[in-house]
């Protein structure tokens, strides 16, 4: 098991949620472009709005356990993203909370704890099996790679490089995907050769993850 | 992009607005969360019906509340499913204490959002029930899409379960009857045009001058072919013949299971048309295809049940489930028996479609 004693606090997972807000608003239109070939163009603006609703919704649970700050987080998501993004989204952030519930800090363990739960909740949910061309597909793998760095001993910026360098291949290893879930499924062959726009924005958020918590501890 | 409205981010709720003036004996409206309701409900000893999705489909849904239709609509962002909180708030708003049944279109967020609706209300008390509508022929395979979409039937499902509400039926017994309309129509779709949503500013997809997309989605997504523009006459049959010829589809759909407590997943069947049959023939404007252009459709569609023995012994034609300005059709013919008739026949007052009363 992890020997480093570093870890995320409240204060760096309420950081997380804020960048991941600026990310999501300044990838706004990459997202919907990416959406545009094989769904409806309207990814970017969907997570946009839901972590403006978020933003909103965080000065009141900033002060609370990281798994109230998740919980609320994941009922803002579902109530402002809509199409499937929303329900996805939303329950990422659910099942995160409730993974690490009460908790006002955590572990690396607690981290791989907090990540496998959201994969499997949108799994549950989703019913989307990896190479579906998903954002499965780049979660996957990020858990797999966090969880093994974890063990073998690596610092917790170590393991959250592996997660961010395997949730960018997962991404990436979306192109040649013929899709089987959502609508752009309905495009068959014509959705390969595209860049699954859910597996980018769940890149974008472990990547911001993994950079908020890699800046704050360079700065402690 | 030339469009009549103020701010992109403001079509829906000002669309809202504009209906609750427009038709204030009929519908009353809810800002945030958004859905428009019978400005009568609840109505007392009826089951609720609920539907809801993208906007951009005008009228269906917030024009198709009222008497003998739904009770309460929750209009996404354009083309974009909405969230469970409308579905919930509005669940609470038309529940008489008899149940709410939510009509659902087969596309993965619609479901997703509806189904974390269903769940919440009951959490509260509220008897739910729900019903997908996946009618689309042009999606011919389940297994490696997300199966066919909920399109033209949805519409005519909505009147007939809105009117057997009326006479009293119990929220199982519209449930059974939900899934009987659902098997029983079929739909398929063509564009002529694409559509520009408001937020993107620019058209979904791009069509050249001589080219159609047979087999279109409501929301632009693609159909099973591009091909070069044809007659109105070559394009009925297409649609007509895949309607009519298409064979028994299987899939699996989620229903709430009382005894379990969970959603299971069921096998359905659709049994394909048959010599004999009397169907329902539904031709449908996708918003930018004028009313002069919709019975040449019928007139050929009506010539080519004829030959195939199917009997039309009730019609629909008009704009009800558009994909906002796109030109092109589509063609719904849903198995008709005595009980459909009878309930079709019932007085229907929403703004989008009035008989009767």
């Amino acid at each position: 098991m992890s020997e480093n004693e570093t870890t995320i606090t409240k204060d760096d997972i309420v950081e997380w949620l804020k960048a991941t807000a600026a990310v999501l608003e300044e990838n706004a239109h990459y997202l919907s472009e990416l959406d545009a070939p094989i769904g409806d163009a309207d990814h970017g603006i969907n997570m946009n709005r839901g972590f403006k609703k978020v933003m909103s919704k965080l000065p009141n649970v900033e002060d609370k356990d990281i798994g109230t700050i998740l919980r609320t987080t994941g009922m803002a998501l579902i109530s402002s993203v809509g199409g499937a993004g929303g329900p996805l989204y939303g329950t990422l952030y659910l099942e995160a909370g409730k993974a690490v519930r009460g908790k006002t800090e955590l572990s690396a363990n607690d981290l791989v704890n907090l990540i496998e739960a959201s994969l499997k909740g949108i799994v549950k949910l989703g019913k989307a099996n990896i190479g579906d061309k998903t954002m499965v597909d780049a979660i996957t793998p990020a858990v797999e790679a966090l969880r093994q760095s974890v063990n073998n001993g690596n610092s917790l910026i170590e393991a959250l490089h592996s997660m961010t360098d395997a949730a960018q291949k997962g991404m990436k290893d979306t192109i040649p995907m013929l899709a089987k879930k959502g609508r752009a499924s309905y495009l068959g062959e014509r959705s390969i050769g595209h860049q699954d726009p859910g597996a980018t924005s769940s890149y974008l958020v472990l990547k911001t993850l993994s950079e908020t918590i890699e800046s704050r501890h360079a700065s402690k | 992009m030339k469009k009549l409205i103020n701010k992109p981010e403001d079509v829906v709720k000002e669309e809202l607005e504009g209906m609750a003036l427009a038709y204030p004996d009929l519908i009353k409206i809810h800002l945030d969360p958004d859905f428009d309701y019978r400005a009568d409900a609840p109505v007392k000893g009826k089951v609720a019906l609920i539907s809801g999705g993208g906007s951009g489909h005008e009228p269906m849904h917030g024009g198709l509340v009222g008497h003998g239709m739904l009770d309460a609509a929750c209009p996404g962002a354009v083309f974009t499913s909405p969230t469970p909180d409308q579905m919930l708030e509005a669940a609470k708003m038309v529940n008489s204490g008899k149940g709410v049944l939510y009509i659902i279109k087969n596309y993965t967020g619609d479901v997703m959002n509806f189904q974390m609706a269903a769940d919440m209300a009951r959490d509260e008390g509220i008897d739910v029930d729900t019903i997908i509508i996946d009618d689309d022929v042009a999606v011919k395979d389940s297994l490696y899409t997300a199966g066919r979409r909920g399109v033209g039937t949805t519409v005519l499902a909505e009147h007939i379960l809105g009117a057997a509400a009326e006479k009293g039926y119990t929220l199982q017994e519209l449930a059974a009857l939900g899934r009987k309309v659902n098997i029983n129509g079929r739909s398929m779709g063509m564009a002529l045009t694409s559509c520009t949503v408001p937020a993107a500013g620019k058209p979904t997809f791009e069509l050249g001058e001589d080219e159609m997309e047979v087999g279109i989605g409501i929301h632009g997504e693609p159909g099973r072919k591009r091909m070069k523009i044809m007659t109105a006459d070559e394009i009925t049959e297409i649609l007509a013949t895949s309607i009519i010829d298409d064979g028994p589809y299987t899939r699996t759909l989620a229903q709430w299971d009382k005894d379990k407590g969970d959603w299971v997943d069921v096998e359905v069947t659709d049994p394909p048309f048959k010599k004999g049959d009397e169907v329902l023939a539904f031709v449908n404007s996708m918003g930018g295809t004028p009313d002069i252009e919709l019975p040449i459709i019928y007139r050929k569609l009506h010539e080519i049940c004829e030959k195939k023995g199917l009997k039309i012994v009730r019609n629909l034609m008009g704009r009800y489930i558009t994909s906002l300005e796109m030109q092109g059709c589509s063609i719904t013919l849903l198995k008709m028996d005595d009980e459909l008739k009878e309930l079709w026949d019932a007085p229907v007052h929403t703004p989008g479609m009035r008989w009767g009363m």
